[in-house]
């Protein structure tokens, strides 16, 4: 009994990780690219969700919606880029981390405008419903594992692109020393339009994934995003990576931690007081491992700049 | 910096001047606490962010443990002022000196967010208290008693202690800033090597700087559990602490009476955005986008260039 909750709750822990690393993978390239704080990354992935929502409501299919909300998600990004966030690449973190600010106001008020305050329930697909079984008498939601599979698959293209093509190298290059990638020619600003929009289109992915397991409603975003940023800091920043290895260390403690936290706070408190300090100590642990490291060391376990 | 003080000063009195002048009910006095409380705790962070640099996402977590000071002690049947305001005070003071002197050996980004994970496991230790309300937070018996005087129940003696805590803030802060202290937190804001140079670590300065910004914070968050009389999880959230920085920007980081300014438009014109329409945020985000990319010196900016 014991082995099969654990072996569930890691893989449940894996596929959050997957998750958060759609949505680091965005967030530490524009980070490392271009030095600037997206606080709004989190509302793409819940633009994401919405956008897959409704596609898929008004097709009929989640995969018609899926393949209309990605463009989507893409041109989402492209018009903040252009609207917002380009008028902010030389200003202090400060002003980056208030006007994105002020984006996600925006952005969590207009889906409430749009689709309502209420969530959406999002059904799972056809093809991937009911379980499969991973181990004897343990079934496990086939749509899940496939959620696992197509994190995994994505951070494996991820890798090809960053590591082996001429884009990806141009952008490791803007990540470790933009001014250098500057002076030999390269057009960092389009680089980073191009990062941008791809890192909005994975966040919206990752919301599309998301949303036949978690519930489709305003803010959903927000959580991800402060657990998307202790990813990529404790990844080290501009690192892909690291994004992948802190994400995956991330939904596995925040979900273990979430799971086990109530019964060993039991061995102390009775079981109400238990229940609800456990979930929050739970809560807790990736923030306390995000100090640790920053604490220790200061530019996250694969570090990308020198110095 | 003297020659422009005639329009903090003015706010002060104007602020003092109010309920003689029509704004004396429940409902403007209320708002005007609020915007005075949240006033104190931006103007002790434009205290961190411009005189120290430090440019913290968690600073709502000291206003939080303030407020929780005031509640958990009144669940004890503790209401008296001498004890809860310095327990409150002490508390984030406390919060502060431990967080402080993990996140100020990072700089740049990296404080940034390592005081927003701090503000997290604050946040996250709050909706924990289930006996103190948990997730739905804390309903006060009753606001605290002055020396057994129920002082703070008067509306008129609270609208005064708030602005009289107020204007302390402020004095309290530009003395300093002007003291060889502050002096040293500003040259070592804009070259910590030269002050190492000179012989002089910023750390226990910076440090120092972090823990008087959270007590102050927390003596905030002793007013505002009072007048609200209601502590919430919420109060610590980032949300939050992203507000205050917002006071802070929108009055103008160069000085510290803007984020007073900051704070009383930011409460003024979200409460009147929330009367006018359902959906308000959609015109405030925007609002909130337009004064970072053009109002870069702040309202403060923008009153010196005028008659400066």
């Amino acid at each position: 009994m014991t082995t099969q909750l654990l072996l569930v709750q890691a893989l449940n822990g894996l596929q959050l990780g997957v998750l958060l690393f759609l949505v680091a993978a965005g967030l530490t390239l524009v980070f490392g690219v271009m030095d600037f704080i997206n606080l709004a990354h989190g509302v793409q992935y819940m633009l994401g969700a919405y956008l897959g929502a409704a596609f898929a409501a008004a097709t009929g299919s989640f995969w018609l919606g899926l393949a209309l909300a990605l463009p989507a998600a893409l041109a989402a990004g492209l018009l903040l880029e252009v609207l917002v966030f380009r008028h902010l690449y030389d200003r202090d973190h400060l002003s980056q981390v208030l006007a994105t600010f002020g984006v996600i106001l925006v952005l969590n008020e207009g889906v409430k405008v749009i689709w309502g305050a209420a969530p959406l329930q999002v059904p799972i697909p056809a093809l991937l419903e009911g379980g499969i079984e991973i181990m004897p008498g343990l079934q496990y939601p086939i749509y899940r594992v496939a959620v696992l599979g197509a994190g995994i698959a994505t951070a494996g293209l991820l890798w090809w692109l960053v590591e082996r093509t001429r884009a990806g190298m141009l952008v490791r290059a803007g990540a470790t020393n933009p001014a250098m990638v500057s002076a030999l020619g390269v057009d960092v600003r389009r680089l980073f339009t191009m990062v941008f929009a791809f890192g909005a289109m994975l966040a919206g992915f990752a919301g599309v994934l998301a949303g036949p397991i978690f519930s489709v409603e305003p803010g959903m975003g927000d959580n991800v995003l402060i657990l998307a940023f202790v990813v990529i800091v404790i990844g080290g920043i501009g690192s892909i990576r690291g994004a992948f290895v802190a994400a995956l260390l991330v939904g596995l403690i925040d979900t273990l931690g979430k799971s086990l936290m109530p019964d060993l706070m039991r061995l102390f408190l009775d079981a109400s007081a238990a229940r609800q300090a456990g979930a929050a100590l739970a809560s807790m642990l990736v923030y306390v491992a995000m100090a640790a490291i920053l604490a220790f060391r200061p530019a996250g376990l694969f570090p990308v700049r020198a110095g | 910096m003297a020659r422009e003080a005639w329009l903090p000063l003015a706010v002060l009195l104007a602020l003092g001047a109010a309920p003689f002048l029509g704004l004396g009910g429940s409902y403007e006095t209320t708002l005007m606490a609020r915007a005075m409380i949240l006033g104190m705790a931006a103007v002790s962070l434009a205290f961190l962010v411009g005189g120290a640099g430090l440019a913290s996402l968690g600073h709502a977590a000291s206003l939080g443990i303030g407020a929780y000071a005031v509640a958990i002690l009144d669940a004890h049947g503790v209401t008296d002022a001498a004890r809860v305001l310095p327990a409150a005070i002490g508390a984030a003071a406390l919060f502060s000196l431990v967080t402080g002197a993990i996140s100020i050996r990072t700089s740049g980004v990296h404080f940034i967010m390592i005081t927003l994970a701090f503000g997290q496991m604050a946040f996250f230790t709050a909706s924990s208290l289930a006996a103190y309300g948990g997730d739905d937070g804390y309903t006060l018996y009753r606001r605290t008693e002055v020396w057994g005087a129920r002082l703070l129940e008067d509306r008129l003696a609270f609208h005064f202690i708030c602005l009289g805590a107020l204007a302390l803030t402020w004095g309290g802060c530009a003395m300093l800033l002007a003291s060889r202290f502050g002096r040293v937190l500003r040259a070592a804001r804009e070259n910590a090597q030269r002050v190492e140079a000179v012989g002089l670590s910023p750390y226990p300065f910076r440090l120092l700087a972090y823990v008087i910004a959270g007590a102050i914070a927390g003596a905030a968050g002793f007013l505002l559990a009072n007048a609200t009389e209601f502590v919430s999880p919420a109060t610590l959230s980032w949300q939050r602490s992203g507000e205050l920085l917002f006071m802070v920007i929108l009055g103008g980081v160069g000085r510290l009476w803007g984020a007073i300014l900051g704070a009383l438009v930011f409460v003024v014109l979200e409460t009147w955005l929330a009367q006018q329409m359902q959906h308000w945020k959609l015109v405030f985000g925007p609002l909130l986008i337009l004064a970072v990319l053009f109002l870069r010196g702040g309202l403060s900016g923008l009153v010196a260039r005028r008659h400066g």
